[in-house]
């Protein structure tokens, strides 16, 4: 049973506003953090390739400056290797572009499922990992809140706007996992010392065999003209409950006629 | 190159076009002179009447799939018809399970690029902008695209008002699913809707949520009651969802629902960027929460610095009492 996991490495959301100026794209430099997004799909990984008996999770990471501290985070969660794409032409990818070099990458360690989470934190484009089943030729299901395998088959009740699909599957496949799927464990400090030596397999565009005049900022069809601040609303009246502050609420209904 | 023929992917539940694709029937009318929709499902043939209420005048109906989960077939018949020729200027589909999946293989499978969470569209002479989010809806960027079409955005519910405007019934045309081998081999076995009294979430005129804040599973029940008495529906953040306290289908927010009530009143949730893109459209927000620097106060009209656990109970018991 092989698993690969896809990880985004990001700069941590709680330092954001990282666009560059010049090309309004998301700048990813300095030490990168896992998305913790995808914490959940490397635990959903780690836990179905031991109940398979056997197999391993490789990670598979698209970062710039051969970054590999996120990588790290998670081959300490367990994870056996990771795959680490990484190229200067790739600076400016839309999520098309991603996904073809994270196919390409995903194809090398050959798998029985592919995971990657719903949607990136600083991202979102939540396409990526269906782009990447299309590439692949594989079938893909997402939205999972739960995962499990059997005789081939994969399982997933998939959320939907009014409560959640039984979906099944035959392998190889492309799942995407919501939070929640499952409890990501925390690296042990014997899982960080042994991170410290796992392989890292480290890859150009032109390793994979990919026209570097077809991603990144060369290939990419979309312009990102401006990045502005969202509307901001302004706050309003501020109380502190002594007890009776429910009638401030009461009297808010009432102006609003909605008692 | 001017902008011509839009599509919008119409995606039907409960026999009915689904609020947002109606919205976007309002928004391609305005952005193009032709409107088609794509559908699929067993449904199309009812909702024809419907869609040609919204200006579209030629429905593609892509037919029942099934129990295949839609996302690769219905982008497969799309890109066949593209492939065959008769190419939008622009498509536009919903932010929905669905609509995000026929999205992501639709790209891959046209090679071209989509861009998702939209908010806003206008077009400027022959060029299209859209504004869209990122960092959790912290900030809004403006794009185009540029090069090859259909040039493809994936919208987020409420972004526009949905408006009829009735025509004669639209020609409807069908559209064959090629054959895509593995692709199409997820299967739905059976469906689960899980039951919610009252007002739909994304529909409800008062939205009462809770958050992490109530301190317990069993203090949920006093958020359905505030909003049963407000005659609204009952929200949650994802925090509570996901820790299982109350079932998905209430998440408001960028993975949950987007909702733009009269009132929202938000307790004891701390306001992160993914909740705040889900709700801060409503008209006007109550904010209760013990941390006077939750960022929830930031967008609340009325803020209570307070224990969710001593004011809701004493405002329910208000409430009840004026009968
Ligand atoms: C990719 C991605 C997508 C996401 N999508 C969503 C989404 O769709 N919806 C969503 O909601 N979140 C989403 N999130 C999660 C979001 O970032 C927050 O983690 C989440 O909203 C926090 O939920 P919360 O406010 O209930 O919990 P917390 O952040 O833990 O806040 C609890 C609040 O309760 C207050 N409190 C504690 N005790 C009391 C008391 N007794 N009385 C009053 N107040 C009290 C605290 O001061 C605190 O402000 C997403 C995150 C990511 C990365
Ligand atoms: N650069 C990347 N490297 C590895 N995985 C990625 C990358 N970009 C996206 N993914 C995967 O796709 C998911 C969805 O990303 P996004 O399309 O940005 O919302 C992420 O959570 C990852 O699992």
């Amino acid at each position: 049973m092989n698993v690969v996991v896809c990880v985004k490495q990001i700069p941590d959301p709680a330092a954001p506003g990282a666009l560059d100026p010049e090309t309004k794209t998301l700048v990813r430099q300095g030490k990168l953090i896992l998305d913790d997004s995808d914490a959940y799909g490397v635990e959903m990984g780690l836990q179905l390739a031991e109940q398979a008996g056997g197999g391993e999770v490789t990670l598979v990471s698209m970062a710039p400056n051969n970054e590999t501290s996120g990588l790290r985070t998670a081959l300490a969660m367990g994870a056996a290797k990771a795959i680490l794409v990484s190229d200067d032409a790739l600076r400016g990818s839309d999520a098309l572009a991603t996904a073809k070099v994270l196919a390409k990458a995903i194809e090398r360690a050959a798998p029985d499922l592919v995971i990657a989470a719903t949607e990136s934190t600083d991202g979102y484009t939540g396409t990526t990992p269906v782009q990447v089943a299309e590439l692949l030729g594989m079938p893909s299901v997402t939205f999972a809140k739960k995962v499990s395998l059997s005789d081939g088959t994969v399982h997933v009740e998939r959320q939907t706007e009014a409560g959640y699909d039984e979906v099944v599957c035959p392998l190889p496949a492309v799942v995407t996992v919501t939070a929640g799927v499952v409890e990501p464990r925390y690296p042990s400090f014997k899982g960080i010392m042994a991170a410290k030596s796992k392989p890292v397999d480290q890859l150009t565009v032109s390793d994979l065999g990919i026209d570097a005049a077809l991603v990144g900022q060369a290939g990419a069809r979309q312009e990102v003209t401006e990045v502005a601040d969202a509307e901001a609303r302004s706050a309003g009246e501020v109380v502190v409950d002594e007890g009776d502050a429910h009638q401030n609420i009461i009297r808010f209904l009432e102006q609003l006629k909605l008692i | 190159m001017s902008i011509d023929k839009v599509w919008v992917l119409a995606e039907i539940s409960g026999g009915n076009p689904v609020s947002t694709s109606l919205e976007l029937l309002t928004k391609a009318r305005e952005m193009g002179s032709v409107v088609e929709a794509v559908s699929w499902g067993p449904d199309v043939a009812k909702t024809v009447g419907q869609l040609g209420n919204f200006g579209v005048t030629t429905v593609y109906d892509i037919g029942d799939t099934g129990d295949a989960l839609p996302g690769a077939p219905v982008a497969a018949a799309i890109a066949g018809l593209v492939k065959s020729g008769n190419r939008p200027d622009v498509m536009l589909i919903p932010t929905t399970y669905d609509g995000r999946d026929v999205a992501g293989r639709l790209s891959a499978m046209l090679d071209l690029p989509v861009i998702t969470n939209v908010v806003g569209l206008e077009v400027e002479g022959d060029e299209v902008r859209s504004e869209h989010g990122l960092f959790g809806g912290a900030k809004v960027a403006r794009a185009r695209l540029s090069g090859e079409r259909p040039w493809i955005f994936v919208v987020r519910a409420k972004s526009f008002a949905a408006e009829p405007s009735p025509g004669a019934a639209p020609q409807v045309t069908s559209v064959e699913v090629p054959d895509i081998g593995a692709r199409n081999t997820a299967k739905v076995l059976a469906r689960h809707v899980e039951e919610q009294s009252g007002p739909k979430l994304d529909e409800a005129d008062v939205v009462v949520s809770g958050g992490r804040g109530l301190g317990g599973a069993e203090h949920y029940a006093m958020i359905e009651e505030l909003a049963k008495l407000l005659k609204g529906a009952a929200g949650a953040s994802r925090a509570i969802v996901d820790a299982g306290w109350v079932p998905y289908s209430h998440q408001v927010g960028q993975t949950g629902k987007t909702v733009k009530p009269t009132l929202y009143i938000a307790c004891g949730i701390s306001g992160a960027t993914q909740h705040l893109v889900g709700m801060k459209g409503s008209k006007n927000i109550v904010a209760i929460n013990k941390d006077k620097d939750a960022p929830i106060f930031s967008v609340a009209d009325l803020g209570v610095v307070g224990d969710v656990n001593k004011v809701v109970p004493k405002l329910i018991e208000a409430l009840k009492a004026r009968g």
